[in-house]
């Protein structure tokens, strides 16, 4: 856990603000397809001694897993970028029916100057597909907005056992250069 | 993969019945289908947790809920199909190994809830040897009773992670049916290990 003074301070680092928000909803486990948008707080997960950091090979893992976080009483977010959405939507029956605490940060691709083609098609059915399937969902783009957006949707998650989602979008986490 | 038998000749209902009889902590979730009213038919229980969708989802919330409750033996009860759809759980749980954690597959080498349409495991697929080859310490192909019950004594023990397929007879018996309701199953299961409802 960080110690208050070493905190980040907000907006400093969006990437820190992800982690930080997280630790004050409590969140003790942190399941995630790894994504560079997400390293950071992947990292800071990894070395919390009070947070479980699970890798997944498939992202629908992350939803059965932390309904079973909450089962057994503790609260957990599912970290993955935007084309492991399409992995879930199946899986999200599970939280549509038993109404657990399901919190997403999403980073996107096929938002904005999306070099890859391929990545677009998902990309933009992303917030439509969530929504679809009953998740809420708000979309950053810049970096003084992840921090309160994942604060609300951690905390409409956690107090009014919902699925919410931040989209992490391609304009905040910046151009993907492909050719150095 | 050499001769294949698909299934096996255990009765699947006396299988789960021997397994959870005078069960002490022990916490139970059921992959959707045949599983699930296997559990139910060896007597409701607030601490079963019974999938009715989300296929492919039975171990990773077997694996959610152990994490979560260290203390407690965690079983996941489900069918081979179940085990297949989440294939790459096995890989993602061998990496954490919960030694709280047994995941029993009823094999029945059968699709049973769809039309009794032969299923991978049915074509030789061995969910144990993969679980093996996936780093669970515990693993195992039980085909007689001898064996389940070998099983049911060491469910409780919380002693490694294993993973044990059961070979049990193609075949469905009547369903006996758990509550459908989720938030209700939720709410008694979490009540019970004392977490208030939001």
């Amino acid at each position: 856990m960080l110690d208050e003074d070493t905190r980040p301070p907000a907006t400093a680092d969006w990437r820190h603000d992800v982690y930080r928000v997280l630790k004050e909803h409590a969140v003790k486990h942190v399941v995630y397809v790894p994504d560079a948008g997400h390293s950071v707080a992947i990292e800071l997960a990894e070395a919390d001694n009070e947070m479980h950091s699970v890798v997944l090979t498939t992202e629908e893992e992350g939803i059965g897993y932390l309904a079973g976080a909450w089962l057994g009483g503790e609260r957990g977010a599912l970290l993955m970028q935007s084309s492991g959405v399409g992995n879930c939507l199946n899986t999200l029956a599970l939280q549509a029916c038993a109404r657990f605490p399901l919190l997403m940060a999403v980073t996107m691709r096929g938002d904005w100057a999306e070099f890859n083609g391929w990545q677009t098609p998902m990309g933009r059915a992303t917030d439509e597909a969530l929504k679809l399937m009953g998740v809420m969902t708000w979309q950053a783009d810049a970096p003084e907005d992840v921090a309160p957006l994942l604060h609300g949707a951690a905390t409409m998650a956690f107090n009014g056992d919902a699925a919410t989602a931040v989209l992490l979008g391609q304009r905040l986490i910046g151009e993907k250069k492909w050719v150095k | 993969m050499g001769e294949v038998k698909r299934g096996g000749d255990l009765d699947r209902r006396a299988v789960v019945a021997a397994l959870l009889e005078d069960r002490r902590d022990l916490l139970v979730v059921t992959g959707l289908g045949s599983a699930s009213y296997d559990v139910m038919a060896a007597g409701d229980h607030d601490h079963n947790y019974y999938l009715w969708a989300a296929m492919g989802s039975a171990c990773m919330v077997g694996l959610g809920l152990a994490t979560a409750q260290p203390e407690r033996p965690v079983a996941v009860i489900t069918g081979d199909g179940e085990t297949m759809m989440g294939f790459g759980a096995l890989a993602s749980i061998a990496l954490r190994l919960p030694p709280n954690l047994t995941i029993v597959v009823l094999d029945n080498g059968h699709f049973g809830e769809t039309g009794m349409q032969v299923s991978h495991a049915g074509s030789g697929i061995d969910l144990d040897r993969v679980a093996a080859t996936c780093g669970f310490p515990k693993t195992g192909c039980i085909t007689d009773m001898a064996g389940v019950n070998d099983l049911k004594a060491s469910l409780e023990a919380r002693s490694g992670l294993g993973l044990y397929t059961v070979k049990v007879r193609p075949e469905n018996p009547p369903r006996v049916l758990p509550p459908r309701d989720g938030v209700y199953i939720k709410n008694r299961f979490r009540a019970a290990l004392g977490f208030e409802p939001i």
